[in-house]
């Protein structure tokens, strides 16, 4: 897929970073609103297929060196790290917690260990996604 | 004392050998190793004088109690018997190997861990009450078998027999398992004295004989009874160390321990005692004819345990008919357990050093084959001693401990057509004739052993080394054990009071209730009676049958090897094999359209039939909304682009219509006020189109197979079925509520109990977070075989370029 589109390639680099910001804002919203770390991995995941249409694999490997096997073994290991975190409290297993914070700037903030869940579920699905179209991509 | 904890000692010696192994590479591993069983070894020594007083230890902790699993060391005669066996004969073997295994050539870190997890799971299953706990420890030492047997995994012979005990042993472990598993149903406790406890009314129940089978298959495979045994010379091909520990002296007596155990709870049954005793009959003439047979020093001794095994089965099966006849009668047969137990302990010891000096012959010679051997008594005489006294009380000669022990085997055998129940007053004196015979070819088998490999011809140029006497590391373990075979001879009774009686009072509780009233003397002079002349008569039939050995051996080979077990074996795996492979490839054809359609033609028939069975078809249109203008607008485009799906020419028309599907259906979920799924759609939709359309340009064209008539009207019923199951699963659940909706409880409970706002993404974290953990760990696993696929694939095409550019 050898492209020299000027006018995509310009707007990518604008319009990227409003997609990866949105991603992060509905990644972090998921437990009041509309979100979640499913969505916005998959978000964030597209960001960066605009850019693999825009540019090609080698390019955008180089803008973003990311081992995304890691990054999927990363975000499963948080997702089960955080569910068997319970039993060191003696809780079952899966069990979340949660509580009301005092943050600086941000005021009276809900702290979650579900948001820790959600962050391994994000990590994955941006993993895998990129894995899959990586994997596809590059063969010939 | 928590001594459970004492059973988990070697496996957590088994983490630190790997780190010892690499950082202190100049001290051989085992001598590390060997602290383990030592002390082991006197820990439970100190138990001795109270267990010898029939006292009984047990210590627990809970493993998962909510299955009411625990783990229960229960230490009594028998238990303890064991454990000193397992540590005692492991501390020899560990200084054995320590000289057998070279620090430099071998994978020592390998051998030991094995070995530790080996140790750990013996002493749980010999002190196991619990019956799950004792199931997992002896699938443990099967699987530790394997490994050791393996352990020099690039021969073929050796992964072959790995694979064949595995094969067997673990058959057996579920076959006990059920047993295992019927008798807590039984007696509605997974413990064993408990179990004993409740002995008599297990009795009538209509599973018992069921469970006494299966009991019996478990402790039947394990201690190569016939016709399972064939496992066990093939697992000559571990190294010798673990032969001599593993496949005679302790792991194969599990199924003796596990028949010993459970002698109080089935005794009463005439199944238990003619199984146990014919079997153990059978197997041990089997085991003593086969083993003339073999060539190899180790197949010898394989053979010879098999047939040692046998019959200190049928002496426990001789034991509990003590059950009917009871402790008044002046009959034999209460002190059949004891010979049992004594003839264990006997074999423990000259087994272990037959063992290690046939190690040494192959250590020292290169070669295990008796037929190279010969003339080494002048060149290794310490080793032609020990394997003297060795083979000597194998053959059952005094003075040595096997005399003993022999002598009380033709004495219970003898006896028990005195019997008179369960038919053994006539079939009975079949057992004391295949005793005596079997008792022959075991005399004829231990000269074999001794006399072909030590004296005749030296024939220096067919051995692969030059011979010499081992070690002297080497030969303290055998030396050891040599000792104490001529040591039993002369102080049976200390041997009887502190180890075996106390055992026998574990196997027998119904005959007594403290050691002191076991009034047994072992003595070697029993003055001329029968058994002295059947002795006499082995002897002398053993001597003619050695001297004409070379007349009839070729006689063996005439057996044709259709009709062995091990051709029977051969056939079924590779009918199991290849069979299960023709029955898969019948359906796993390579296309992922056949999978789908049978997934799809699956799903279709059991919905709509469980619709139909349960009458859950029902529609009303009573409760629905009118349909809205924008809403047909939109029900439209999705048709209009299904259509445009199947009726593309090109892939790039289909992909693109795919996509005004998918967003079609994001529409709907917005109208529906769902933003969590419209918002998922869309994303999921853009990002399937793109991968799609990197997809495309590996696809081939359409081809003439999707044009078929026939192959369009199979995937259009399939379609249809889909698309009615559907309809009919939506209107149905839409028209009857049988149960109040989970969203009531959901809009209660999301911000106290899980102090979220969103109940979409709280169910998918926080309710029914194990379905997204373990969808999560599907879709890594997926990515994974995609890179599988793709990336082997590509490095095979670069190697095939490779050697074409040469």
């Amino acid at each position: 897929m050898k492209t020299n589109d000027v006018i995509l390639q310009t707007t990518t680099k604008v319009v990227f970073f409003i997609i990866i910001l949105f991603s992060i804002h509905i990644f972090f919203a998921g437990h009041y609103a509309p979100g979640g770390g499913f969505v916005g991995g998959l978000l964030t995941s597209s960001g960066i297929i605009l850019l693999l249409l825009a540019f090609d694999l080698k390019t955008v490997s180089n803008m973003l060196p990311i081992n995304y096997t890691v990054m999927t073994a990363i975000g499963l290991l948080i997702s089960l790290g955080t569910a068997a975190a319970s039993i060191v409290f003696n809780v079952p297993f899966f069990t979340h917690a949660f509580d009301y914070f005092m943050l600086p700037l941000l005021g009276k903030q809900s702290l979650h260990s579900a948001a820790l869940f959600d962050l391994g579920v994000y990590l994955v699905v941006v993993g895998v996604t990129m894995t899959i179209i990586q994997s596809i991509g590059e063969d010939e | 004392m928590s001594f459970v904890y004492f059973i988990f000692i070697p496996m957590l010696a088994a983490f630190l050998i790997p780190f010892l192994y690499k950082k202190v590479s100049g001290i051989h591993t085992g001598w590390f190793v060997l602290l383990v069983p030592v002390v082991l070894f006197i820990l439970y020594t100190t138990f001795l004088p109270k267990v010898q007083n029939g006292e009984s230890f047990s210590s627990s902790f809970d493993w998962i109690p909510s299955l009411d699993i625990s783990f229960i060391s229960y230490i009594d005669g028998l238990s303890l018997l064991f454990s000193l066996l397992i540590t005692g004969i492991g501390a020899l073997v560990v200084l054995y190997s320590i000289f057998y295994l070279d620090k430099t050539r071998e994978q020592l870190h390998n051998f030991y861990v094995y070995l530790m997890l080996f140790m750990t799971a013996m002493l749980g299953v010999v002190q196991s009450d619990h019956l799950i706990s004792l199931y997992f420890f002896w699938e443990l030492t099967s699987i530790s078998s394997f490994l050791l047997i393996g352990y020099w995994y690039k021969r073929d012979r050796s992964r072959f027999g790995a694979l064949k005990s595995m094969m067997i042993t673990v058959f057996g472990g579920l076959m006990m398992l059920g047993g295992f598993v019927l008798l807590s149903i039984m007696g509605d406790t997974y413990s064993i004295r408990e179990l004993i406890a409740q002995a008599p009314e297990l009795a009538n129940h209509k599973w018992f004989v069921w469970s006494l089978v299966l009991v019996l298959l478990g402790a039947f495979t394990k201690s190569a009874q016939f016709p399972f045994y064939i496992w066990l010379p093939d697992a000559m091909e571990a190294p010798t160390p673990v032969s001599a520990y593993l496949h005679s002296a302790t792991m194969v007596k599990a199924g003796l321990y596990l028949v010993a155990r459970f002698t109080p709870i089935f005794a009463i049954s005439e199944w238990w005692i003619w199984l146990v005793t014919g079997i153990g009959l059978l197997t041990l003439f089997w085991g003593s004819f086969f083993a003339l047979k073999q060539t190899d020093l180790k197949g010898i001794l394989a053979f010879s345990t098999v047939s040692q095994l046998g019959l200190i089965m049928s002496l426990l099966g001789a034991g509990a008919i003590s059950f009917h006849t009871g402790i008044d009668d002046n009959s034999i047969f209460k002190y059949a357990a004891f010979a049992a137990i004594f003839h264990l302990v006997n074999h423990a010891t000259f087994k272990g050093s037959l063992f290690m000096i046939a190690g040494i012959v192959d250590h020292e010679t290169g070669t295990r084959d008796i037929r190279k051997l010969g003339g080494l008594m002048s060149l290794m005489p310490i080793s032609f001693t020990i394997a003297l006294i060795g083979s000597f009380s194998m053959a059952g000669l005094p003075p040595f401990n096997g005399f003993l022990s022999k002598e009380m085997f033709l004495t219970g055998m003898l006896s028990i057509p005195e019997f008179d129940f369960f038919a053994f007053d006539t079939w009975g004196i079949l057992l004391p004739i295949i005793a005596w015979i079997a008792s022959v070819f075991t005399f004829v088998y231990s000269f074999y052993f001794v006399f072909r490999t030590f004296t005749g011809k030296h024939k220096p140029d067919l051995l692969p080394k030059k011979a010499h006497e081992a070690p002297m590391g080497m030969l303290i373990s055998p030396a050891i054990l040599g000792f104490l075979v001529v040591a039993i001879f002369f102080i049976p009774n200390v041997i009887g009071d502190t180890l075996i009686k106390p055992a026998v009072l574990a196997i027998q509780p119904y005959l007594y209730s403290s050691t002191e009233e076991i009034d047994i003397h072992i003595s070697a002079w029993h003055g001329f009676k029968l058994e002295l002349w059947m002795t006499i008569g082995i002897i002398v039939v053993g001597l003619l049958l050695y001297w004409t050995l070379s007349k009839w051996q070729p006689l063996y080979e005439k057996f044709p090897q259709r009709f062995s077990l091990n051709y029977l074996y051969d056939r079924l795996m590779d009918l199991s094999e290849t069979g299960t492979n023709r029955l898969s490839s019948k359906y796993m054809t390579g296309y992922m359209r056949s999978y789908l359609i049978y997934m799809f033609t699956g799903i279709v028939i059991l919905t709509i039939s469980t619709i139909f069975i349960k009458n859950a078809f029902d529609i009303s249109f009573a409760t629905l909304a009118p349909i809205r203008f924008y809403e047909l607008i939109i029900a439209l485009v999705l048709v209009a682009g299904t259509i445009t799906i199947l009726a593309a020419k090109s892939r790039l028309t289909s992909i693109i219509a795919l996509g005004a599907v998918g967003y079609s259906v994001a529409l709907f979920f917005v109208i529906f006020k769902a933003p969590d799924l419209a918002l998922t759609q869309l994303v999921i939709e853009t990002v399937s189109v793109a991968l799609f359309l990197l997809a495309f340009y590996h696809l081939p064209k359409l081809n003439r197979h999707e044009n078929r008539m026939k192959f369009r009207l199979g995937n259009a019923l399939v379609a249809f079925g889909v698309g009615v199951m559907v309809t009919i699963v939506a209107l149905s659940a839409h028209s009857q509520k049988l149960v109040p909706s989970i969203s009531a409880f959901y809009e209660e409970t999301v911000y106290s109990e899980a102090g979220g706002g969103n109940i979409v993404n709280v169910i998918l974290v926080d309710y029914r977070g194990f379905d997204t953990l373990f969808e999560i760990a599907v879709l890594s696993i997926a990515s994974l075989g995609i890179i599988g696929m793709i990336r082997l694939r590509l490095t095979k095409k670069k190697e095939v370029n490779r050697i074409e550019n040469k």
